[in-house]
C-alpha cells in the first residue's frame, strides 16, 4: 500500500511537472501568436503546421547557443540564480487541486499531489524564494544593469507580495481555511469566490501580474533602460531557464487564480448532466485547464494592451493604493461576515 | 501656429473615473480584442504575392527585335545615367554574317547589371535611345551569393520566341514620341 502510494504520487509529480513544462513551452508560442494577432500580424508560421513546432526550434536554439559566464561574475551564484528561479517556479504546482479524487477499484486517488493544510502559505513561501533567483542572478553577474534590474525586481515583488497577502486574508476570513483543496471544494455549484470578493480579486490579479514580472509591471526586464534587466549577462539555456520560469510562473498563477476565485475545477450546473463521480472528476480537470488557459491568454492580452508603468508609479500603486485598498477590503469582508453572519 | 495644430498644455486634474484607471484598461482590452479578429495585414510572401502595379519596375530585360537581333548598341548611355553605377558593359564590333544576331554595327559583348547595386529607378530605360532595355514586373530572386546577383546577358536578354511584354511600361507619352518621323529608324 505504501509502495503503491509512493508510485502514485511519483507519477503525479512527474506528470504535473511535464504538463507544466509543456504548457510553458507552448505559452511562448501562444504569446507570440497572441502578440501577432493583436497587432494584425500572423506570428510564427514556418516551423511545422501553423508554426506549432516553434517552441522546439526555440529550445534547440537555446541549447546550441554558446554558454558565456562572465569572468568577473561569481560563478557559483551565477549558475545558482536560474536554478532557483526554475525550481521555485516548478515547486508551487504540488498544492493545486486539479480535480476531485478519482475512485478506481474502491481506492480513491486524489488529483492533487498534496493537500497540505497551509496550501496558500506554502505558495507564498515558495514564490518569495523566487525573488532570490532573480536577486542572486542579477547580483552575481557583476553588471550594473543586471543589478539594477534585480533590485527593481526584488523591490517590486516584495511590495506587491504585501498587497497580495492582504487580499488573500480577506478570502481566508470568508472561507475559513487556507488549504487550497478545501477552498476549491467550497466553491462548488457556481458559488465562486469572485462574487464575494471582487475587489480582492482585482488586487490579487494585479499583484499576480507584478509577481510574474509581466507587463505592465515588467520593469525588471525593461529593455529601453536596463538592456535586458537581471538576465543581461545570461546566455544559452541559463537565459532560457529565466524566460521559461516566467512562463511556468504564469501557468501556476493562472491555476491559483482559477482555484482561489473562479471555482477551480467546479463548473455550475454540470452535476445535472453528469452523475458518475469519475466522469465529473475528469471534466473538472478539463474545466480547470479551460480557466487556466483563459487566464494565460488574459496575461498575454494585458501585456499587449497596457504600456509599462514608470518605476515611481509602480511603487506608488503598490504602497499607497493597493495596500490601503486591501486593508479596506479586509474591513469590508469582516463587516460583511458580521452582518450576514455567514 | 501655421498649421493650426498646436495644442496648449492643460494641467487638468484627472477625474475620479480616470484615476481608478480601470475603464481605460477595459477600453484598451476591447480595442486590442477587435484587432485580434481583424484581417491580418501580413503578406505571407512565398505563398502569397503582393499585388504589384502595372508598370512595376522590377528585373530588367534586354530586348531583341522581331527578327531576334539584340537591339542594344553598347552606347553606354544607360551606364552613364545610372545613379547607382550598376551597369557595366564591353562593346564589340559586329562581324559579317552576324546581322541576324545584332541589330546595329556595334553591340555589347558583355552587359552586366549588378542587382545588388541597382535601385530600380528606371533611368537606364529612360536613357536608352534604342529601346533596348526595359524594367519588367518580374522580381529579382534572392540569392545567398553576391556573385550570382550580377546579371549578365544570359539572364537579361530575352529569347526571341518568348518576348517579355513591356507594353505596360510604355506610357502614352512614349507611344506619342514613337510616332514622330525623325525617330522612325528606331522602329
Ligand atoms: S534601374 Fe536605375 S539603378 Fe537600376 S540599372 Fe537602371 S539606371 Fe541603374
Ligand atoms: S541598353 Fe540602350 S542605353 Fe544601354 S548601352 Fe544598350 S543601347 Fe545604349
Amino acid at each position: 500500500m505504501v509502495g503503491g502510494y509512493i508510485i502514485y504520487k511519483s507519477i503525479m509529480v512527474v506528470l504535473i511537472f511535464l504538463i507544466g513544462l509543456g504548457i510553458a513551452a507552448y505559452s511562448t508560442y501562444a504569446e507570440r501568436k497572441v502578440a501577432a494577432f493583436l497587432q494584425d500580424r500572423l506570428g510564427p508560421n514556418k516551423a511545422g503546421p501553423y508554426g506549432l513546432l516553434q517552441p522546439i526550434a526555440d529550445g534547440v536554439k537555446m541549447f546550441m547557443k554558446e554558454e558565456i559566464i562572465p569572468d568577473v561574475s561569481n560563478k557559483f551564484l551565477f549558475i545558482l540564480g536560474p536554478c532557483i528561479a526554475m525550481l521555485t517556479a516548478c515547486m508551487t504546482g504540488v498544492v493545486i487541486p486539479w480535480s476531485t479524487p478519482i475512485i478506481f477499484n474502491g481506492v480513491s486517488y486524489p488529483l492533487q499531489i498534496t493537500d497540505i493544510n497551509i496550501g496558500i502559505l506554502y505558495v507564498f513561501g515558495v514564490v518569495s524564494i523566487g525573488v532570490y533567483g532573480i536577486m542572486i542572478g542579477g547580483w552575481a553577474s557583476n553588471n550594473k544593469f543586471s543589478l539594477l534590474g534585480a533590485l527593481r525586481a526584488s523591490a517590486q515583488m516584495i511590495s506587491y507580495e504585501i498587497a497580495m497577502g492582504l487580499s488573500i486574508i480577506a478570502l481566508v476570513m470568508m472561507t475559513g481555511t487556507i488549504s487550497l483543496g478545501e477552498i476549491a471544494a467550497q466553491q462548488s455549484g457556481g458559488n465562486w469566490n469572485i462574487f464575494y470578493q471582487p475587489l480582492g480579486f482585482l488586487i490579487f490579479i494585479t499583484c499576480a501580474f507584478a509577481e510574474c514580472n509581466r507587463t505592465p509591471f515588467d520593469l525588471p526586464e525593461c529593455e529601453t533602460e536596463l538592456v535586458g534587466g537581471y538576465h543581461t549577462e545570461y546566455s544559452s539555456m541559463k537565459l532560457g531557464f529565466y524566460l521559461f520560469a516566467e512562463y511556468v510562473n504564469m501557468f501556476i498563477s493562472s491555476a491559483i487564480i482559477s482555484t482561489l476565485y473562479f471555482g477551480g475545477y467546479n463548473m455550475p450546473f454540470i452535476g445535472r448532466f453528469v452523475t458518475d463521480p469519475n466522469m465529473l472528476s475528469i471534466l473538472g480537470v478539463v474545466f480547470l485547464f479551460g480557466k487556466i488557459f483563459f487566464f494565460i491568454f488574459f496575461f498575454m492580452w494585458i501585456r499587449w494592451t497596457i504600456p509599462r508603468f514608470r518605476y515611481d508609479q509602480l511603487m506608488h500603486l503598490g504602497w499607497k493604493i493597493f495596500i490601503p485598498l486591501s486593508i479596506l477590503n479586509i474591513i469590508l469582508t469582516g463587516a460583511g461576515i458580521l452582518f450576514f453572519n455567514k | 501656429m501655421l498649421t493650426n495644430r498646436s495644442k496648449v498644455v492643460v494641467n487638468k486634474q484627472m477625474t475620479f473615473m480616470e484615476r481608478i484607471y480601470l475603464p481605460a484598461v477595459i477600453g484598451g482590452l476591447i480595442t486590442t480584442m477587435k484587432h485580434f479578429f481583424r484581417k491580418k495585414t501580413t503578406i505571407d510572401y512565398p505563398k502569397e504575392k503582393r499585388e504589384i502595379s502595372e508598370n512595376y519596375r522590377g528585373q530588367h530585360v534586354l530586348k531583341v527585335d522581331e527578327k531576334g537581333a539584340e537591339r542594344c548598341t553598347a552606347c553606354g548611355l544607360c551606364a552613364v545615367s545610372c545613379p547607382a553605377e550598376a551597369i557595366t558593359m564591353t562593346a564589340a564590333e559586329r562581324k559579317k554574317g552576324e546581322e541576324n544576331k545584332y541589330r546595329e554595327e556595334k553591340y555589347a559583348a558583355v552587359y552586366e547589371i549588378n542587382m545588388l547595386r541597382c535601385i530600380f529607378c528606371g533611368l537606364c530605360e529612360e536613357a536608352c535611345p534604342k529601346e533596348a532595355i526595359f524594367l519588367t514586373d518580374r522580381l529579382v530572386p534572392v540569392s545567398g551569393n553576391r556573385d550570382e546577383m550580377i546579371y549578365g546577358k544570359d539572364k537579361l536578354t530575352e529569347k526571341s520566341f518568348n518576348q517579355v511584354d513591356i507594353s505596360k511600361r510604355q506610357t502614352p507619352e512614349v507611344l506619342a514620341f514613337k510616332q514622330q518621323k525623325q525617330y522612325q529608324h528606331n522602329k
